[in-house]
Parts: C-alpha cells; sequence; structure tokens
C-alpha cells in the first residue's frame, strides 16, 4: 500500500469513527480519541523537536479543544484539515504564550536542562490536569467528577450534587471548556 | 493525569452532539441583532418619510442590493472562518464583489454628472452622521454574531473578527436604508463603506483577544 492509500483509509476509518462518535457511540469515540491521540503526538512531537517537555501537554490540550469543539466538525470537510488545523492553532498558541512569557520573565529552563529532560519522562504530561480540575467552582466541578470520573448518569448526578439535570449537562460542557481556559492561563 | 485517563474523562457519558450546526446558529443571531437594530433605528432615527415614494427609484435597490450582498459575503466568510480547517480561498472574492460593484456604478455617475455635481454626489447632505449612525446601530448585531462566533472554533481570530464586525455592520446598514435619504452611489460606495468597516476594525481588535480558545 503506497503512502497515499494509507493516509486515505486512515482518514476514512477515523471519520466513520468521530461520525458513530457524534451520534452518540461512545465506543466509537473512544477508539477515534486514542487513535487520534497517537497521530497527535507525532506530529507535535516532530514540531516541538527542542521542547519535548511539551508534547504531551500539548497532546492533551488538543484532544480537550478537539473535544469541546467536536460539534464544529461537518462531515462535508476532510477530517484531516480540521484536526490539523486545532493542532496547528494550538501549537501556535503555546509558542505565542512562551515568547510572551519568556519576555517577562528569565528563561530558567535552558540551565536546568540537561537534568529535566530524560526519556522515561517523556511520555507524561507535566502539568496535571487532576489539579486544574480541582481550581474549577463547584458548578463546573461537580458535574464532571460526577460524571465523567465518577461516571454516574446525569440523573444520579443530579440526586448526589443536588444541582439540576439541565445545570449537570451545562455545568461539563462549561467546565471543559473553563478547563481549557485554565490550561492557557497555567503557563 | 495521563492521557488514557484523559480520553476515559471525555468520552465517559459523551453521548450524541445536539448543538445545532453554524449557519442557523447564525441565523438565529443574525434574526436578534437585526430585530434589536430595527427597534434601535426607529426610537433613535425614524423611517425616511418618503420611503414609499423611494421603494420606487431603482437607486434604493442598488444601495440595498449592496449591503445585502455584503452581508452575504461576511456571513460566508464568517462561517468559514469559524470552522478549523475550512477552505477561505474564495472569501476575498465574497467580499470584494460587492464593493468592486458599487464602486463600477460610482465610477459611471461621477463621469456621467456635471463637475460641480460631483462633490454633491460624493458628500450628499449626511456624510458626518452616516458611518457613525451604521456603527451604532450595528452593535445589537455585533454583540450576538461575537456570541456565536465565540463558540464555534476561529483559528484566525483577527481575520473571524473582522469578518463579524463587518457581517454586524452590512446587516445594520441594510435597517439604516430605511432610514437614510441619499441615494448617490458615490456616497453609498464610500460612506456606508465606512460605515459598515468601522465595527469590522473594531471586531478585528477584539477577536484577537476575545476569540482565542
Amino acid at each position: 500500500m503506497n503512502r497515499e492509500a494509507g493516509f486515505r483509509s486512515r482518514e476514512e476509518r477515523l471519520r466513520d469513527l468521530l461520525t458513530q462518535g457524534l451520534a452518540g457511540d461512545d465506543a466509537a469515540y473512544r477508539v477515534f480519541l486514542t487513535e487520534l491521540s497517537a497521530h497527535l503526538r507525532a506530529f507535535l512531537r516532530r514540531r516541538l523537536a527542542r521542547l519535548p517537555d511539551e508534547v504531551e501537554d500539548l497532546v492533551q490540550e488538543s484532544l480537550l479543544a478537539i473535544h469541546n469543539l467536536r460539534h464544529t466538525y461537518e462531515a462535508d470537510q476532510p477530517l484531516s484539515a480540521w484536526v490539523q488545523a486545532i493542532a496547528r492553532y494550538k501549537l501556535v498558541d503555546l509558542l505565542r504564550r512562551r515568547a510572551a512569557h519568556e519576555m517577562l520573565n528569565d528563561p530558567l529552563d535552558e540551565e536546568m536542562e540537561l537534568f529535566s529532560t530524560a526519556d522515561s519522562d517523556a511520555a507524561e504530561a507535566r502539568r496535571d490536569l487532576n489539579k486544574l480540575l480541582a481550581d474549577l467552582p463547584d458548578r463546573f466541578r461537580l458535574p464532571i467528577v460526577h460524571t465523567k470520573l465518577e461516571g454516574l448518569s446525569v440523573k444520579e448526578a443530579a440526586d448526589v450534587s443536588g444541582m439540576s439535570e439541565s445545570a449537570i449537562k451545562i455545568g461539563v460542557h462549561r467546565g471543559l471548556k473553563a478547563l481549557a481556559a485554565k490550561i492557557r492561563g497555567a503557563l | 493525569m495521563k492521557t488514557d485517563d484523559l480520553i476515559t474523562m471525555l468520552v465517559t457519558g459523551a453521548g450524541a452532539v445536539e448543538a445545532p450546526p453554524a449557519a442557523q446558529r447564525y441565523a438565529l443571531a443574525i434574526g436578534w441583532g437585526a430585530a434589536g437594530a430595527s427597534l434601535l433605528m426607529l426610537l433613535v432615527l425614524q423611517v425616511r418619510h418618503d420611503l414609499a415614494q423611494a421603494l420606487l427609484l431603482p437607486m434604493f435597490w442598488v444601495k440595498v442590493g449592496f449591503v445585502t450582498s455584503l452581508a452575504v459575503g461576511s456571513l460566508f466568510a464568517a462561517l468559514r472562518l469559524s470552522r478549523p480547517g475550512a477552505v477561505i480561498d474564495r472569501v476575498p472574492i465574497a467580499l470584494g464583489l460587492p464593493v468592486l460593484g458599487i464602486w463600477a456604478i460610482a465610477a459611471f455617475t461621477l463621469i456621467d454628472a456635471e463637475p460641480l455635481e460631483r462633490s454633491r454626489l460624493f458628500f450628499g447632505d449626511t456624510w458626518k452622521s452616516c458611518p457613525l449612525l451604521i456603527a451604532m446601530l450595528s452593535v445589537p448585531v455585533f454583540a450576538a454574531v461575537l456570541h456565536t462566533m465565540k463558540d464555534l472554533a476561529p483559528t484566525r481570530p483577527r481575520l473571524a473578527g473582522f469578518a463579524a464586525g463587518l457581517l454586524s455592520g452590512s446587516v445594520a446598514a441594510v435597517i439604516y436604508c430605511l432610514h437614510c435619504p441619499e441615494m448617490g452611489a458615490p456616497f453609498i460606495g464610500f460612506w456606508y463603506l465606512l460605515g459598515t468597516l468601522i465595527p469590522a476594525g473594531v471586531g478585528a481588535v477584539l477577536g484577537n483577544s476575545i476569540l482565542r480558545w
């Protein structure tokens, strides 16, 4: 199989998985995100050769963005173009924020570089999303913890937290967006 | 949190996506915004008293046609710019054609006119207020469209903000046509366009900060 045909078949496979996921098939959606994360990792690692520690954080940030923005994918568009535009946007955004950050702060990174880049760390995210999640206000945190970490249904989460079912749904949706905003602010 | 755990978190309870398509959201935003702008126009400016006669003049429809096609062009631009990876190479054409059209008519009008009439065709009676009034009327649509765009995913925030502003300005200009007494193509090709470019400029500046995600 040549390179072009391999690309086409992966594009079709991932697009089918996403379409099923958007229609409510969570199992297909999991396969989609898992396979996509491998592609994202390779894509970002090639482009962040000098910042290997940032790769996994950016993979996670891109996955969260893709999840939050999955309603903007329309089936008439190549999936690869959509995913790449999101990943590239997040990459440029990271470099932009780092540049602004380094203008104001001495880059300590360079002095510590030697000891902080061991190979076994490469696949570990430096930023802990659990900590950022814990900092979210309750109206966002509780819906996410109950429905997405503990796996309760919307109704069960509403009973446990004393919130209404619609507040749970909105809380999950807005909470994941707030989490993405926190990531951007946490550099 | 490991990436696999993040994926598990995102997948758990994800369910079907119920969000309406972007075109539908923009239609709703423009509808509400235009209603607000119309109300503003009725309260602050009033409808021109000779509207019934004006409706019979071709120039009135040239004016409405120009701002409507600019609105359609900028809606197309806004739709494309709020979806990651969408092709935007036809956006300049969609925005440029209406402008070139009105400029062609304006040039023809100016060449055709007596030399002494030309400055009147360009300045009309209301050149001082026209761009500012269009900018004022654009505020409701501007707010509604930007709010919609924020929920989508513009990967070029500055350009997307510009398109949102131009969309709000041109929708406001359509409504302003019901008040405005000016009928000269040179006037419309410059002062109306300037009026739509004010919110577009504001949109480009604001977009660069509030449309980031």
